[in-house]
């Protein structure tokens, strides 16, 4: 008995935690490449999606998986659809109603979030098997381990490539930017630094753990 | 109703603000089926004919929700039409050609989920285009999807070939070769108006 309050526990975390790292939605498991590149041209931009799409993935994943015993399985995927597309509606009409300015720097990509892989990918891979509590965690630590990843794009890109973050300068006059980098290309550049900085990361753990077999045997 | 001329439309979907390059649609199925030349370029032709066919419901959509006055069934309503568009296309190319059927395969459902699709509504929607201008522009985000698909394909058999690091292969060397295709399409910025 007093094995298992703690065990119930940790699970619990696991499933926040493996989101932010170790199944990280972008550098890990990329999905949902398309928002990701599109709106991380300022890290504020990159924030306020980041911020949207983890809205509207926890409130999909609470419904969808409250709902799992009465959907029927010829329709689901249409439902799920139907699901995400109407907190994004929700989302839209409020980054509306809060910020203008950032509901025009964002554009048709607010609406895109429900053509998302990411959250069609949680709802049918994990909210339609699991319980409400866990799906809530789940959407949790995957929406801030997106949040984080479009961060990391987005603060790159706006450093070299505007020589400011949050809109601070952070530089002398002399500083040459580097516009390609506020450019679409420099998303592509970005995104493919940062997955090989992932790469190599992973081969170096691989690397360790082989050798440490071999010193074992 | 917006003024542009058709080929000034054409030309802006197609190369100067190419969905793939420049508005970043289209992402998934553009690293994952640009491995080999002929899928990719079936999957330029089912992605370009859903298009047409959206394009043109969304219109009539946008007409109709004017027309009740409920702007904010929108999002809802062009979905669930792209979703059933894919299903009849589905349905309807299995009728007539079961050897083109197979020769998509699993490609054909996911296109629902390709934002290059509800972005193409969006977008016509906003821009406010009659219906003649709708076609014109899905067309050309078709053919600009197609074409950023085949250059990256015959790029992507050609590196098949060469020595490349480990680390580098697979999703990292694919948005390298992308970013260097966005930069060569940014060339064609002035072409339009």
């Amino acid at each position: 008995m007093p094995r298992s309050v703690p065990r119930a526990q940790s699970l619990s975390t696991d499933e926040f935690i493996k989101g932010l790292w170790k199944e990280n939605p972008v550098f890990v498991q990329v999905l949902g490449m398309c928002p990701a590149l599109a709106v991380s041209n300022t890290a504020r931009n990159a924030l306020a999606m980041g911020l949207a799409t983890l809205f509207v993935l926890l409130m999909s994943n609470a419904v969808i998986s409250s709902l799992r015993r009465f959907i029927p399985k010829q329709v689901r995927i249409a439902t799920y659809i139907l699901v995400i597309a109407t907190f994004v509606t929700i989302v839209e009409y409020m980054i509306q109603a809060i910020s203008l300015e950032l509901y025009r720097a964002l554009g048709a990509f607010i609406s895109l979030i429900v053509v998302n892989c990411l959250i069609l990918g949680r709802a049918e891979a994990f909210a339609s098997r699991n319980t409400v509590g866990r799906s809530v965690l789940d959407g949790l630590g995957m929406g801030v381990g997106f949040t984080l990843a479009l961060l990391c794009l987005g603060a790159v890109r706006e450093v070299l490539g505007n020589g400011s973050l949050f809109g601070v300068q952070l530089f002398h006059d002399g500083f040459q930017i580097w516009v390609v980098m506020i450019l679409p290309a420099g998303g592509f550049f970005t995104l493919a630094g940062w997955l090989l900085l992932f790469a190599k990361l992973q081969e170096r753990r691989a690397g360790r753990r082989s050798l440490a077999d071999e010193v074992a045997r | 109703m917006n003024g542009d001329p058709l080929w000034s439309i054409f030309i802006n979907a197609c190369l100067i603000n190419n969905f793939v390059l420049a508005y970043f649609l289209g992402i998934c199925p553009f690293l994952g089926v640009s491995a080999k030349l002929a899928t990719a370029t079936r999957m330029g032709g089912a992605v370009t004919f859903v298009m047409l066919v959206s394009s043109a419901c969304a219109y009539g959509i946008q007409l109709l929700l004017v027309a009740i006055d409920t702007p904010y069934l929108r999002l809802i309503s062009f979905i669930a039409v792209i979703a059933s568009t894919v299903q009849l296309v589905e349905m309807f190319i299995k009728k007539v050609s079961p050897g083109l059927f197979r020769a998509l395969g699993i490609f054909l459902p996911l296109i629902t989920t390709n934002c290059a699709i509800l972005g193409l509504a969006l977008f016509q929607t906003n821009k406010g285009y009659g219906f003649v201008q709708s076609i014109v522009y899905a067309l050309g985000a078709g053919a600009g999807f197609t074409l950023a698909l085949v250059l990256m394909a015959g790029l992507r058999e050609k590196l098949e070939l060469a020595a490349i690091p480990g680390v580098v292969r697979g999703a990292a060397l694919a948005l390298m070769v992308a970013g260097l295709l966005s930069v060569a399409f940014m060339g064609f910025a002035g072409l339009g108006g």
